[in-house]
């Protein structure tokens, strides 16, 4: 029960783009479609899941035992940089239709803060291993869900007319405001 | 106009990286909630900047061009460390404040960017002055931010008090809604008084306005997409106005044979 609320709060209260900040860039960038937000959306939920995963295991196992802490943004973005990789060339082995699919948006998730940021909160909080991996699913839902609402009131407002300053990132960011101040609404959720 | 001039010129004003390319906008949002914590982040972000893009430009021939990115990362990253224990050590009230963003500055587009794009092509005294207008361009961004939100956030600005007893503060503008709105309003004047902007540039139906000039070659993968097909489409109706054109000049001349060979029957 409680696991489900730590991914309901990662996803809804605290949702990573909305009220944290984390993966803007790809937010106010891959939005235009749903299609291809839902598959950054899908990329990402895979990433971010695994990485919380191994540099949870790898932080208390081995950066804690040798007391070498100060190491872990280091150690994280390496860990994630790789994992990107591996994930790009297994999908390109054993699903060719899905590494199609998400093949654009798999090299933009390195530098996504989204990814370091839920691993170093993680680890801020000092969340054990299952905590940690249900943290990073509920963050990436989150944030599939955002960019997928966003990308659907952009797709929207293509058909509107937008005053003439208002028009291009403006009105996007406008919307983000309008969509933060919704999801503020879940604060009293937990 | 002198070179060290012209780079911290050019990251102040010409290219500034939060209000002209729009570049790192996860911390400019974030961060800007009181303006001595957009000040605290602009500077050490500055710092990371000027000493990533020295390494990063002193050893821009020995990095091989096959590895250079995750080159760049441990470099960056190295460097956010020591950043990171600086402050924890020193101003601990504003690491505090700042928490999990500042190891967040590892990722920050500006920083990796300005390696792609002008530490790893340039020798080193330039490059330490691009960092330096880069970093100070950020900073008075992300200052000017906070300072707008503080304001009319909480009527105070650097923590003195400033608007009167009878205001009272729009406090939404302090959370993180307050934050897209005032970059939205933002932008929007920008747009309005046609300042130069990664947004009002031709071809803004891209992320980035397609402004290939200012841009990093990273993180825009679907924009270079996007770039790739209208160019196609472009080539493509191009091919199909000659086709069209040759169709329409040998119907032309077919004609006039025809008429000719009319004329010549007569």
């Amino acid at each position: 029960m409680s696991l489900i609320l730590v991914i309901i709060t990662a996803a809804l209260v605290d949702n990573v783009v909305l009220s944290q900040f984390y993966g803007l860039c790809p937010f106010l960038g891959v939005s235009k479609q749903v299609k291809t937000a839902a598959g950054m959306g899908a990329a990402i939920i895979f990433v971010v899941t695994v990485s919380s995963a191994i540099c949870s295991i790898l932080y208390d196992l081995v950066l804690v035992t040798f007391d070498l802490t100060y190491l872990k943004t280091i150690v994280f973005i390496i860990i994630i940089a790789a994992l990107v990789q591996l994930v790009e060339m297994v999908l390109k082995k054993v699903s060719r239709p899905l590494y199609v699919a998400l093949g654009v948006y798999l090299p933009l998730i390195t530098t996504n803060c989204c990814v370091l940021g839920t691993v170093l909160t993680n680890v801020q909080k000092e969340a054990d291993f299952i905590t940690s991996v249900c943290t990073g699913l509920g963050a990436s839902l989150g944030f599939t869900l955002s960019i997928v609402l966003m990308a659907g009131v952009r797709e929207k407002l293509a058909h509107n007319n937008v005053t003439k300053s208002f028009q291009g990132m403006p009105v996007v960011l406008l919307s983000a405001c309008l969509m933060a101040i919704a999801f503020y609404g879940f604060k009293s959720l937990v | 106009m002198n070179k060290p001039l012209e780079r911290i010129f050019n990251g102040l004003v010409k290219e500034n990286p939060t209000f002209v390319l729009m570049l790192g906008m996860c911390p400019t949002l974030a961060v800007t909630t009181s303006a001595i914590n957009g000040l605290g982040m602009g500077i050490s972000t500055m710092v990371v900047l000027i000493m990533s893009n020295l390494m990063i430009s002193a050893l821009r021939k020995i990095i091989p061009d096959g590895v250079r990115m995750p080159a760049y990362i441990v470099v960056v990253a190295s460097f956010v460390t020591i950043v990171e224990m600086l402050m924890h050590a020193y101003v601990t009230p504003l690491y505090d404040s700042l928490g999990v963003y500042i190891p967040l500055i590892v990722v920050n587009c500006i920083i990796l960017g300005r390696a792609e794009a002008y530490a790893s092509k340039n020798p080193v005294i330039p490059s330490i002055f691009d960092g330096v207008g880069m970093g100070l361009g950020f900073t008075v961004a992300l200052t000017i931010l906070g300072m707008i939100r503080e304001l009319f956030g909480a009527g105070t600005l650097f923590g003195m008090q400033i608007m009167p007893e009878a205001f009272t503060p729009v406090s939404i503008l302090v959370l993180a809604p307050g934050a897209f709105l005032v970059m939205a309003v933002l932008t929007a004047l920008q747009n309005k008084f046609k300042a130069p902007s990664a947004t009002n540039i031709k071809g803004d139906d891209i992320a980035c306005g397609g402004n290939c000039a200012g841009c990093t070659g990273r993180a825009c993968g679907a924009n270079h997409m996007a770039i790739a097909e209208q160019k196609a489409k472009e080539a493509l109706e191009l091919q199909e106005k000659l086709k069209a054109e040759r169709a329409a000049k040998a119907a032309a001349k077919a004609e006039a044979d025809a008429a000719k060979k009319e004329g010549k029957t007569e």
